[in-house]
């Protein structure tokens, strides 16, 4: 059975400075794969460039067996891929469900997902529907982004630093948040730098290094293997 | 979505029945002027559609209202239309501009973005200032008729009235409405997805706002509001001329919507309300009025850098201090 997500031989690049040196990657529906390397080695690119806010100068991204390279990001969405940014911004001048209401209509993609649905996983939301956006705290503010991102009913979720930045606890009820949305059959593609936080959800992982595939596979291995992850993130 | 109760309030029919009276006042100068702010706020509400809630920097707008007004004043002086189907006749001819332009313009970003809507207006300007046969050229087309109003003076109560007041009525009443219109749409789904991008363009787009048919719909809405204000101008004016279209005109409807304030659906109104009085006032007083309102208008927006109203709703939020923030730009 083909992948859900295949990225085949990425090549991308911020104007001169080139940044993935022919990345290939692949995810099955219902696995969490992860992205794992240290800052700057392409994580975010790589995610960028599956959502269309980047175009590769080379290599494709084939999303269900149809080439969706050069799409505008508007498209992507629509066609079932959800996109959590590492800056996890809201609109802050939009109300909570504002925020939630405004994705749900612009992704068109009805579903599971509804206002009530994205209240039950993050209660906290649910008292603060009124709020604006702009006067929440860091951890609140990445609770709607994911919120906000499920409003579209993806099929897969790209979720890039989700805990960067976040305090430790509000790390941990991520982390416990994201492993539900496992369970509930959600394919996540996580980019990170945090070995735990990835090894607590990751099936799989591919290790990044300047701009390329280091290492690929379970993520069993790494978890058995410290010396082996610890060689791999060293550089 | 609890709203308070100054946001219950129809804005729209308060300040339309104060406006209304007017005329009552009983001088011509004042209706005048009345007549004058209401049709100018239509185009300054309609430009900040694309200003205040889609971020967009238009550097064209007066096209919109000079192809309205152009459109409205022919089918009125040469083929005798009546004044309500000339007047949705200019509403749609500047629409349909705005759609033939703004799919070029949306293609670009910022500074690009305004630089073409100027481009385009300036083509249309020279079209309008050359083309002597249909538009008059320098000359301008007048005079144009005014609508056959007299009904109006068989209403009990509007009996006795200059046909300068019965105008400002009609005119005062479609401004109503369009204004009524502008406002539904800025706090639809529609004004929100608008929001969404002004905030952050990509943002929008990675979430599925397909940004550029947004920018576009808004462009076409704005332009088409622009038009029906200009169709109301020319009629009021007795004349449409080149100049309603050339780019003073577009940095003039800049200028009210700054001045009142581009984050309030109302800034705008306001704004035009005290440039149209300035104006009125100062040229009244000394023939350097340029420099004066210049000056003026300078003071006022190192001042105040979020308009009348901006600075009216950072006062009432001191005084109330200690509550919950508020909404910008509600």
């Amino acid at each position: 059975m083909a992948a859900l997500l295949q990225v085949e031989n990425l090549h991308t690049a911020y104007g001169l400075s080139k940044v993935l040196f022919g990345i290939s990657a692949e995810i099955d529906a219902g696995e969490c794969v992860v992205l794992l390397g240290r800052n700057g080695v392409g994580k975010s690119t790589t995610i960028k460039s599956i959502m269309g806010l980047l175009t590769p100068a080379q290599g494709r991204v084939v999303w269900k067996g149809q080439d969706i390279t050069g799409w505008a990001p508007h498209r992507i969405a629509r066609a079932g891929i959800g996109f959590v940014p590492e800056d996890r911004r809201v609109f802050p001048e939009l109300s909570v469900w504002e925020n939630l209401d405004i994705a749900a209509r612009a992704a068109r993609r009805p579903g599971h997902w509804t206002m009530d649905a994205v209240y039950d996983l993050f209660p906290q939301l649910a008292s603060m529907r009124n709020r604006m956006g702009g006067y929440l705290s860091g951890g609140e503010q990445q609770m709607l982004t994911i919120a906000r991102t499920l409003m579209g009913n993806p099929e897969l979720l790209l979720l890039d630093e989700p805990s960067e930045g976040l305090a430790p606890l509000v790390v941990d009820m991520l982390l416990e948040k994201i492993g539900e949305l496992k369970r509930g059959g959600l394919t996540i593609l996580l980019a990170e730098q945090g070995l735990e936080f990835s090894l607590a959800l990751a099936d799989r992982v591919y290790v990044l290094e300047k701009g390329t595939v280091r290492h690929s596979g379970p993520s069993r291995e790494l978890r058995e293997d410290r010396a082996l992850a610890d060689r791999l993130l060293a550089l | 979505m609890s709203r308070s109760l100054f946001d219950r309030i129809p804005w729209v029919l308060v300040i339309f029945i104060i406006a209304l009276g007017i005329p009552w006042l009983g001088s011509k100068y004042y209706t005048f002027l009345a007549t004058q702010i209401a049709i100018l706020s239509l185009f300054a509400v309609s430009y900040n559609l694309l200003l205040g809630s889609a971020g967009l920097v238009s550097f064209g707008h007066a096209a919109y209202f000079g192809l309205g007004s152009y459109a409205c004043g022919l089918l009125m002086k040469e083929l005798g239309v009546p004044f309500l189907i000339a007047l949705a006749a200019g509403g749609l001819m500047a629409a349909a501009f705005a759609a033939g332009f703004g799919f070029f313009c949306v293609r670009l970003t910022k500074i690009y973005f305004s630089m073409l809507t100027l481009a385009f207006a300036q083509i249309v300007w020279a079209i309008c200032f050359q083309w002597n046969e249909l538009t008059g050229g320098d000359q301008g087309i007048s005079p144009i008729p005014y609508p056959g109003l007299n009904w109006l003076s068989s209403v009990p109560g509007l009996d006795g009235f200059r046909v300068g007041d019965y105008f400002y009525f009609v005119a005062l009443a479609v401004v109503a409405l369009c204004i009524a219109a502008l406002h539904r749409i800025s706090v639809s789904p529609f004004g929100r997805m608008l929001m969404t991008i002004r905030e952050n363009p990509e943002r929008a787009s990675f979430i599925g706002v397909n940004v550029r048919a947004y920018e576009l719909a808004a462009f076409i809405v704005a332009g088409g509001f622009a038009g029906i204000a200009g169709a109301l101008f020319g009629i009021f004016n007795r004349g449409v001329f080149a100049d309603f279209l050339y780019w003073p005109k577009s940095a003039e409807v800049l200028i009210m919507t700054i001045l009142g304030g581009m984050n309030y659906f109302w800034g705008p109104v306001v704004g035009t309300g005290m440039l149209v009085v300035l104006n009125q006032q100062i040229t009244a007083y000394t023939e350097y009025w340029p420099l004066v309102l210049g000056t003026i208008l300078l003071v006022l927006l190192f001042a105040f850098p979020g308009g009348l109203l901006g600075a009216l709703h950072a006062g009432w939020t001191r005084l109330r201090s200690g509550g919950r923030g508020v909404r910008p730009g509600a």
